[in-house]
């Protein structure tokens, strides 16, 4: 009978454990927001800064405005490690916070996720955000009509670019070698497509050099960058790849003011580490850096001044993947607006209300600069037809210490690059034998 | 008291070779059984089956053929994701350019690929053992997900690499909701189960153990170890194979072949080695540790952290995590290193007895 007994008690003390595990029902009256994000693993610190920033706006909001036209925000982290597998299980788990709004809008940073979340949002009817990543092709919303790509992709960004590049060259890169030197996963192989496009185009010769997962071992790579000696790298790295990138090309001896970087390999969490290496690199970016932004230093003084910012390191608010964040945030508070302007104002937006504000977002650079984010991420207009709804990038460079612009907006090359997303939309679409519609 | 078999008597040789000899077990397992199939399906919520039970059915399937080749034949693999990887991508395959064929069929056809592919990377477990032969199969890692990133056929082309399983459609049931993925999977494995059970109590798997435990003299006694061990390959991988087919098709829905990493292949062997190495059992048992262990410390550390008001963040409850699942692991390779599955076993001879212990 001692036995029986001491199951009991074990057995009662592994419930009181439980009890406070059961689903803790998010504030019902709450627009809830969804977000599996990561600050663990190989590329935490990225994610620290990024989500640092998205926070911050959506407590922002909340402290300036009392949410949108009177609707709190509310949220929950929920920690991927940028692996597949959890980030699948953490947008199951936060789905189900809240009946009514779902996840709001799902932006996990991860194209990986992103891949393996396309099919279940659009079953679930919860929109997912791909802000500066993921399936390019999602552009046409049509087929997906539940994924947005918003700002621009990868390979609009590809096509940017190859344009800056050639401007810089007086308006052609004929003759010219470029090596595109890239992570070797769906992140960095989305843009090839789109370089053999503009290469044949262009008539430039172009090597591509893939890079194993994480990328913290170059060396055969810029070996073979310097047997090419190409005129220029485009580089498309993340995490601990890009600042392995520039020492090695330092080591090399390959001037860094010919690589250039996509906007996920253009941040100070990349040439901060790389020292003196870093010096001199170009990289993409579709978003300013910087307190300049009045909405940005809005955020230290409100959000910070509440004692309730989000980083922990305080030195990076303003920093690119910071200011990447917030713009982030802002697009899906805008979203939220816009379905509310249809759907009702004060009135909580469910998954479908906002996917139709995603695809019907307008803001402008009259509205931005009402949200004091003017020059902050360029101007955004979707439609079913462009779930992109910019395709414009800077190209920035560092000079030691920070990022400076060295280019004003540019546009990839719509004509050349449209008709590769809509064929490969095509093709999906076959592939899952779904009828292209446009949704209402 | 509860478990005893007196009065149970076996009065013939089909009695005697029964998989469940005691009729508690007997009953145990159609309970069992009986809530998988109709229970659980009737009050599990929607994140139950696409976020735990599906990957923990998938996952004991891969390591039951990770089980049947370590733990009953005694070759080492590091191999099992990649096989994993050869089922996902040749279901995709067969689903998209054979017009027409049935599911199950592409399935066991993937399983029969990663079977293929395993037993051209179990050849070297002829002249090489142990740890040797876990460096071999790591060969099959890189040089799996190497074929596939390298290949753009196998992804039919994708830009990124990444393929979308197909929908699924069982004999004109369209296998779409969570409920119906998850007792589809719960289906596939229990077959598989059960197959794996008769398989190790056969002639077979008998012969995989001589192997295991000493090959020379299993020779000696006339078994043939390049048969023996490459049936182990092949078996192992045809599991692994189609747990990759269902990782694809009814968990994640879309992959790419990094996900196939090094790290999933320890994982499986993690999971064997918890739940118990050379047991059924243990393979189910390991897989429900390591996949809901985690789970479990993320829903319970930040209540607990507020309740005793500590600063606690997401990162951190990551952070501990990964040390208390490391602790646990150490304690459990300590405590009982034939894993959990022993310590089933050591219950029920325990319960056998009670309450009257000697």
């Amino acid at each position: 009978m001692k036995n029986l007994k001491r199951i009991m008690l074990a057995m009662a003390a592994a419930a009181s454990l439980l009890a406070p595990a059961l689903p803790a029902m998010a504030q019902a009256s709450d627009q809830f927001i969804a977000i599996p994000s990561y600050r663990v693993g190989p590329y935490g610190t990225n994610g620290q800064s990024y989500y640092g920033g998205y926070i911050d706006y959506l407590s922002y909001v909340n402290l300036k405005e009392g949410g949108i036209n009177g609707v709190k925000l509310s949220w929950e982290e929920c920690e991927t490690e940028y692996n597949n597998a959890k980030g699948v299980e953490c947008y199951e788990r936060l789905k189900g916070k809240n009946p009514v709004t779902k996840g709001t809008a799902i932006n996990a940073m991860a194209t990986g996720i992103a891949y393996a979340l396309i099919d279940k949002t659009a079953e679930d009817k919860v929109p997912l955000l791909m802000v500066g990543y993921g399936r390019t092709d999602a552009v046409d919303g049509s087929v997906f009509p539940y994924a947005f790509p918003l700002v621009t992709t990868y390979q609009m960004q590809v096509s940017a670019i190859v344009k800056y590049l050639a401007s810089k060259n007086n308006g052609s890169l004929a003759g010219k070698k470029i090596v595109f030197l890239y992570h070797d996963s769906a992140y960095g192989k989305e843009p090839i497509v789109a370089l053999e496009a503009e290469a044949t185009l262009g008539k430039f010769k172009l090597v591509q050099i893939p890079v194993a997962h994480p990328g913290n071992e170059q060396g055969a790579q810029w070996l073979k960058i310097r047997q090419e000696n190409p005129d220029y790298v485009i580089f498309w790295g993340w995490g601990v790849m890009n600042q392995t990138a520039l020492k090695a090309a330092q080591k090399v001896g390959f001037a860094r003011d010919k690589i250039i970087g996509s906007w996920w390999a253009g941040s100070e969490e990349d040439t901060v580490p790389a020292g003196d290496a870093a010096k001199g690199y170009l990289s993409a970016t579709w978003n300013v850096s910087g307190k300049s932004v009045p909405l940005i230093a809005d955020i230290e003084k409100v959000v910070y001044g509440a004692g309730k910012g989000n980083m922990q390191d305080k030195a990076k608010i303003g920093s690119i993947l910071y200011n990447r964040g917030v713009s982030a945030a802002l697009a899906t508070v805008e979203a939220i607006r816009t379905a509310q302007a249809k759907y009702g104002k004060g009135k909580l937006m469910s998954g479908e209300d906002v996917r139709w504000g995603l695809e019907n977002l307008n803001i402008t650079n009259a509205r931005l600069q009402q949200l004091g984010a003017s020059g902050l991420l360029p101007e955004i207009k979707t439609s079913c037809d462009n779930h992109e709804g910019s395709g414009k990038i800077k190209i920035q460079q560092w000079d030691g210490g920070k990022w400076v612009l060295v280019s004003d907006w540019i546009e990839g090359n719509k004509n050349l690059i449209h008709p590769l997303f809509k064929a490969s939309a095509a093709k999906y679409a076959k592939e899952k034998g779904i009828t292209p519609a446009c949704m209402k | 008291m509860f478990y005893r078999e007196a009065g149970q008597f076996k009065t013939s040789y089909i009695a005697d070779s029964q998989i469940f000899p005691i009729r508690q077990d007997r009953i145990g397992m159609a309970i069992l059984l009986a809530v998988a199939f109709v229970g659980i399906p009737l009050i599990g919520s929607e994140y139950w089956f696409s976020a735990i039970l599906i990957p923990f059915l998938v996952f004991a399937l891969a390591a039951l053929g990770l089980n049947i080749l370590t733990g009953y034949a005694g070759q080492l693999s590091l191999g099992s994701a990649a096989f994993m990887a050869v089922g996902a991508y040749a279901a995709y395959n067969f689903q998209l350019r054979v017009e027409g064929i049935p599911i199950l069929l592409s399935f066991i056809l993937a399983g029969c690929c990663a079977a293929a592919v395993g037993v051209l990377f179990g050849l070297p477990s002829l002249r090489i053992k142990g740890f040797y032969l876990a460096v071999a199969t790591l060969a099959a890692q890189f040089f799996v997900i190497w074929v596939l990133t390298k290949f753009p056929w196998f992804s039919n082309d994708s830009s990124s690499g990444v393929i979308s399983a197909q929908k699924i459609d069982l004999f004109g049931i369209a296998i779409n909701s969570p409920v119906r993925k998850y007792l589809f999977v719960l289906a596939i494995v229990c077959v598989m189960a059960l197959l794996a059970k008769n398989l190790v109590r056969s002639s077979t798997g008998r012969a995989w153990m001589a192997v295991r435990d000493m090959d020379v003299a299993a020779e000696v006694i006339g078994i043939r170890l390049m048969q023996t061990k490459l049936l182990a390959f092949a078996v192992s991988s045809f599991f692994c194979g189609v747990a990759g087919a269902l990782y694809a098709f009814c968990y994640l829905g879309s992959v790419e072949p990094d996900g196939f990493s090094l790290d999933l292949s320890f994982r499986i062997l993690f999971m064997i080695i918890v739940g118990g190495v050379g047991s059924i059992l243990g393979a189910f048992l390991g897989s429900a540790f390591i996949l809901l262990l985690p789970i479990f410390l993320d829903n319970v550390l930040p209540p607990l952290a507020t309740w005793l008001h500590l600063p606690f963040t997401n990162a951190t409850v990551s952070h501990i995590q990964m040390m208390l699942f490391g602790a646990l692991i150490i304690f459990f390779l300590i405590v009982e290193p034939h894993g959990l599955a022993r310590l089933w076993q050591i219950t029920k001879e325990k319960l056998r007895l009670w309450p009257f212990p000697h």
